[in-house]
Parts: structure tokens; sequence; C-alpha cells
């Protein structure tokens, strides 16, 4: 209940446009400056793989990409949850902020993999069951963004979008364990996995700074957009009373 | 070692058409999204700003 009550007082859009007023300087400062240190790091601080040469380095942007494309599904279906059952009134906005970033994301963890399996595996696409289960995540967003404004009815369309994005939680757990469930020709867990990380630190420090500026990206770009679809709404409002 | 001889930068040992297309693809997704949702808060903010100049009681709340 008090966590309820909690999260109620960010419902209020004064309240949230504050705080992302107040925040979005930083992050935007922030990825700003790990981009730069990592790039350096991806790019020309990092050994070259014993085997992979130097392909290994889209490393460096696929593994960032796809976390920040599963994270952004599991946001999407948080704010579907929140949107369906306890109507925040901030979470269609959110929802309707993060699609498009998170299939943008999807669609570049798909394709800098692809340019990575050409010369390590031989094939830029195999069906098998990560590649295939991302590529589901790709078209779950899609679709989520799709039935957004299928209908000329806003409400309708955003509680539609809100199912497929609850529905497609279901993926998620699929996608990371894919892995080890089947025989794939994608590599298994090898940074949370037990025993520790199995990738070398002088690889695994520009992997953290890359994620760490996808990270402070991913929500200084969504927190633009909702600021932005708030001042919509307001703009809206305002118009239709004069 | 030059830049863009066989061992230099570019080159990324040989590995050059799937590397830099990599960060190429993902540079564009980037650097489009962070622009054009700049670009659609400064519109949305612009617009709010003529409603208020319009009638400075519409931006009491602001």
């Amino acid at each position: 209940m008090a966590i309820g009550l909690n999260l109620h007082r960010f419902a209020n859009p004064g309240r949230f446009l504050r705080l992302a007023g107040a925040l979005l300087p930083w992050l935007a400062a922030g990825a700003a400056v790990l981009f730069a240190i990592g790039l350096y790091l991806a790019l020309i601080g990092s050994p070259p793989d014993y085997q992979q040469g130097d392909t290994v380095r889209i490393m460096y942007i696929h593994v960032p990409s796809a976390w920040m494309a599963m994270m952004g599904y599991a946001l999407l279906g948080a704010s579907g949850a929140s949107a369906l059952i306890w109507r925040h009134p901030l979470a269609d906005v959110a929802a309707e902020a993060i699609a498009p970033v998170g299939a943008g994301f999807t669609f570049v963890a798909l394709v800098t993999g692809s340019l990575w399996g050409k010369p390590t595996w031989g094939t830029y696409w195999v069906w098998d069951a990560r590649l295939t289960s991302f590529l589901v995540l790709f078209f779950l967003y899609v679709g989520h963004i799709a039935l957004t404004h299928a209908f000329d009815d806003r409400q309708r369309g955003r509680r539609s979008a809100a199912i497929i994005a609850i529905v497609g939680l279901v993926n998620l757990p699929i996608i990371k364990y894919s892995v080890d469930w089947w025989n794939t020709l994608h590599q298994s867990e090898s940074i949370l996995r037990m025993g520790g990380p199995s990738i070398d630190p002088s690889m695994l420090w520009p992997l953290f700074v890359m994620g760490l500026a996808f990270l402070l990206y991913f929500f200084a770009v969504v927190m633009t957009r909702m600021k932005a679809m708030l001042l919509e709404a307001r703009h809206r409002s305002a118009a239709f009373a004069r | 070692m030059g830049t863009l001889g066989s061992g230099g930068f570019l080159a990324m040992g040989g590995d050059a058409a799937f590397v830099w297309p990599a960060y190429g693809v993902a540079a564009l997704m980037l650097a489009g999204f962070a622009w054009l949702s700049w670009r659609r808060l400064r519109s949305a903010e612009r617009a709010l700003e003529r409603i208020a100049e319009a009638d400075p009681a519409m931006s009491d709340d602001a």
C-alpha cells in the first residue's frame, strides 16, 4: 500500500515534468561522456579477440542494444499493467514513449548481430531459438506501436496495446534462456552467469561503460518523449478551452 | 601503420565491412531518436509559449 501511494506521488504530470526537467540535463550529459569513453575503449582501448579479431568490437554495441531492447520491453509490460490495473495516468504516456525506442534498439541488436554473425558463424541469419525469439520481440514492439494508433478512439488503442505488452512479456524469459533450452548457434550467457563473467576484464569494462551509456541514453530519450507528449496534451486542452 | 593501411585503424584487421556498418546503424538510430525527441519537445514547448503569450491566464500552472 505504501509503495502504491509513493508511486502515485509521481502520477501527477506536473510533478513528473519537474522531475524530468531536473534529471534530463544530467542524463544527457552523462550519456554523452560515457559514450565518448565507451567508444574509445571499444574501438581503440580494448584488444582484438584471439579468435574473432576486430569483429569482437561489434559486441560493445550489440550486447547493450539487446539489453536495452529487453529492459524496454519489461518496462513496456509494466506500463501496460499499470495502465490496465491501477489506471496510472502516466502509464500510457510511458508506454507510447518507450515502444518506438525499444523497437529501435531491437532493430540495432538484430542488424549488428547479423553483421557479427557473418564473419564469426559464416551466416547473417539462422532460424534458431535466440535469433527467432528476438525477431518476435521486434514484432511485438511493432504490434504495440500499430495497435496504439489503430483506433480513432485513442483510449481503445492504448488498452489493446497494453494487453499485447503484457502478453508479450512471456517472450522475455524465452529470449533469456533460449541459449540454454535449445541448441543454438548463439553463444550462451557470459555476463550474468553462475561463477561470474566469463569474459576478460579488458573487454568487460568497455562493455559495462557502453551499457551504462546506453542506459542513460534510453532514459534521457524516453523522458524527453514523455515530456513532449505531456506538453502536447496540455497544449491540446488549452487550445480546446479557448 | 597508417589509419587506412591493412593494419590500420579503419581496416579493423580486415573486418571493416562488418564492424563499421554495425557502428553506423547504431549511431544512426541513437542520433536519430535523440534528435527527433528533442525537436518534438522543443516544438511542444514553443506551441505552449505561443498560447501563453496570446492568453497569459492559460499559463498559470506551467
